[in-house]
């Protein structure tokens, strides 16, 4: 649809008075591309929260209401030792491995001492397990930092903007833009490519037969745990300083992380690559169309994804 | 089974003596216990009986409250017409969706049922002419005939009384009794013989009247419905309503539902972190007590444990 106004300057000039009208509809192409980089950002952002959700879920098989919880803890926790940290130099990094590292610990004492006790379970009481620490954890945020909006002001070296056909993109999200496949690159190669990614995509199989196969996985599913936690921290300290801290983030993210991971293949990887990419973009696209429908357009991308093809668009076709 | 028609008889008896108490304050809660009950059991049929775990109810107790209140007041249709209008609105709506959802199975039914209940709640959300938005749809007043709390509430009794005397036919019925089958063993029900993905149509569906049943009794008795009673989390909590009394239960989500609501009535004059407490309860319930209050209690009587 936009793709035809490769050069609307030119056209507009030739076209009829009725016609002029129609493009004049359309926004400036350049507008569109910063709209398309901002979609692109946010879905980076969303991409590391899903991955964790989708490997937690290819693994263990827990669909983690909590993952969200996780992210907002992520970034409350890097405001607050951003504020700790403000004269060391480098704070703001400090700060986001820290707070992402401290995120990953408190997944580890939930899947510890918490989750392991349900595997045996129904997927019912997993699910409301995990729904359970998403009310708890949304009131301790409150106790701790109360309801006031918190930011986290940018890194010096990446406080400008970068000009991009003659709009404005912040550094930031360009440095947002290129972490985002740098982390799926390493993953992508941990999982394929070492020794602990083959047990993982072996547990994801069949973890019987891996454990009679001599394999810890019980240390393997805390370890699957811990680095899903570290991302949704990870994701929710680089937020930090794009978006509010506000009680309710948790819950806004994990559905969109939900409408990513069934996009893509719950459980496939660069299905969730795909899935976020597919979201961000409608997101910051589809409110250009229709601003109104573009949030009923995404739950209903995630209505005809189960429907047509259950296992999402990367998936393995397999009966669980 | 006769004595338990006596007990269930005095209970309702004496469900029916509150607002002789002259308690407004009761009245109010036992009427949002009937209809937060009937919600219950409706998603238990699911649930308990036919093994599929709905999250996304909400959808059609959103749906029942929206349709009454909207042929209510933009239509003007008289209540009498816009109440079972709703209901039959709900099993509508529970036939479309569930076509869809029966084909899935476990967590992909689950999502799937989240998936379509999110679309309602956004459109809902969002479609601001006819639904009000995020404003909601306030001043929905009573019928004249049941133009009081008190009057509003025996109605309430009534009709959950009436349902849930239905529902517990049907779970007791042969079909019942397939769509406990179908949660046991899905494969061998089919093996059997049976058309797995009817059974659980048709349970959708009367789980979908009943609820929608339930949420139009809310609109009115709220005289508001607001996009909240759509969102997922509302889905959640009932869930947790059911979890909480027992899913293998007839009764057991009332109970739940009357546990729930009464300690957020009372949590909520002393502290606002009633989300907190919930929290802890359910995790202590799914580690401690998975059979719900009603599996508790039945466990504990060697009488009723032998005949489970």
């Amino acid at each position: 649809m936009f793709a035809t106004g490769t050069s609307p300057c030119a056209s507009r000039k030739g076209a009829t008075a009725r016609e002029g009208f129609v493009l004049m509809s359309l926004p400036d192409p350049s507008f569109l591309i910063i709209q398309a980089l901002n979609g692109l950002t946010n879905a980076m952002f969303l991409f590391l929260i899903a991955s964790g959700l989708s490997i937690i879920f290819g693994v263990l098989g827990v669909l983690n209401f909590a993952h969200g919880s996780l992210y907002m803890l992520g970034a409350y926790l890097t405001h607050q030792c951003v504020s700790f940290f403000v004269d060391v130099p480098g704070y703001f990094w400090w700060a986001v491995i820290l707070a992402s590292l401290a995120v990953a610990l408190l997944g580890g004492v939930i899947e510890r001492l918490f989750l392991r006790r349900l595997y045996h379970r129904e997927e019912l009481y997993q699910l409301l397990f995990t729904y359970a620490l998403v009310l708890i954890l949304s009131d301790l945020a409150k106790l701790i930092w109360g309801t006031d909006q918190f930011s986290v002001s940018r890194p010096a070296i990446l406080k400008g903007a970068v000009e991009i056909f003659g709009q404005y993109f912040p550094k930031y999200n360009v440095v947002i833009i290129f972490l985002g496949p740098c982390i799926a690159f390493l993953f992508w190669f941990i999982m394929l490519r070492t020794r602990w990614g083959r047990m993982i995509r072996a547990a994801a199989l069949d973890r019987e037969t891996l454990g009679a196969l001599g394999v810890n996985v019980n240390l393997l599913f805390t370890v699957v745990f811990v680095s899903g936690s570290w991302l949704a921290g990870l994701g929710g300290a680089l937020v930090s300083p794009v978006s509010a801290i506000v009680p309710g983030m948790d819950v806004e993210i994990i559905i969109n992380a939900f409408i990513v991971v069934v996009i893509g293949g719950l459980g496939s990887f660069w299905g969730t690559f795909l899935g976020a990419l597919i979201v961000g973009q409608v997101y910051s696209l589809g409110i250009l169309v229709l601003p109104r429908l573009s949030m009923v357009f995404i739950y209903v991308l995630m209505v005809l994804v189960l429907i047509i093809r259950p296992w999402g668009l990367l998936g393995r076709s397999l009966q669980r | 089974m006769a004595r338990q028609n006596w007990v269930l008889i005095a209970v309702i008896v004496l469900v029916g003596l509150i607002p002789a108490s002259g308690s407004r304050f009761y009245v109010f809660l036992a009427t949002d216990i009937l209809i937060f009950g009937l919600f219950a059991v409706s998603l238990n049929l699911l649930l308990g009986y036919t093994g599929l775990v709905s999250f996304g109810q909400a959808a059609f107790f959103g749906i029942g409250a929206y349709t009454c209140a909207l042929l209510k007041k933009k239509a003007g249709i008289t209540f009498a017409l816009a109440f079972p209008a709703a209901g039959l609105l709900g099993a509508a709506a529970a036939l479309i969706i569930g076509m869809f959802c029966v084909r899935l199975t476990k967590i992909y039914f689950a999502m799937l049922t989240l998936a379509f209940s999110q679309i309602i709640w956004a459109i809902a959300f969002k479609w601001n002419s006819l639904t009000g938005g995020d404003n909601g749809i306030i001043g929905i007043n009573f019928p004249q005939y049941l133009d009081s709390k008190t009057r509003y509430f025996y109605f309430t009794l009534t009709i959950v009384t009436l349902s849930l005397f239905i529902l517990r036919k049907i779970v007791n019925s042969p079909f019942g009794r397939i769509l406990t089958t179908i949660r046991e063993n899905p494969e061998r029900t089919e093996f059997i013989g049976i058309n797995v993905k009817l059974y659980q149509l048709l349970a959708f569906i009367i789980a979908g009247f009943f609820s929608a049943v339930a949420g139009a009794i809310f609109g009115v008795f709220n005289h508001s419905v607001f996009p909240d009673i759509l969102f997922w989390s509302a889905s959640a909590e009932v869930l947790i309503m059911t979890l909480l009394g027992g899913m293998y239960s007839f009764f057991g989500p009332v109970v739940g539902a009357a546990v729930l609501l009464y300690l957020r009535m009372q949590v909520a004059s002393y502290t606002e972190y009633w989300p907190l407490i919930l929290g802890t309860m359910l995790a202590l319930l799914l580690f401690f007590f998975p059979g719900g209050i009603v599996g508790f209690i039945q466990a504990r009587t060697p009488k009723t444990a032998n005949s489970k």
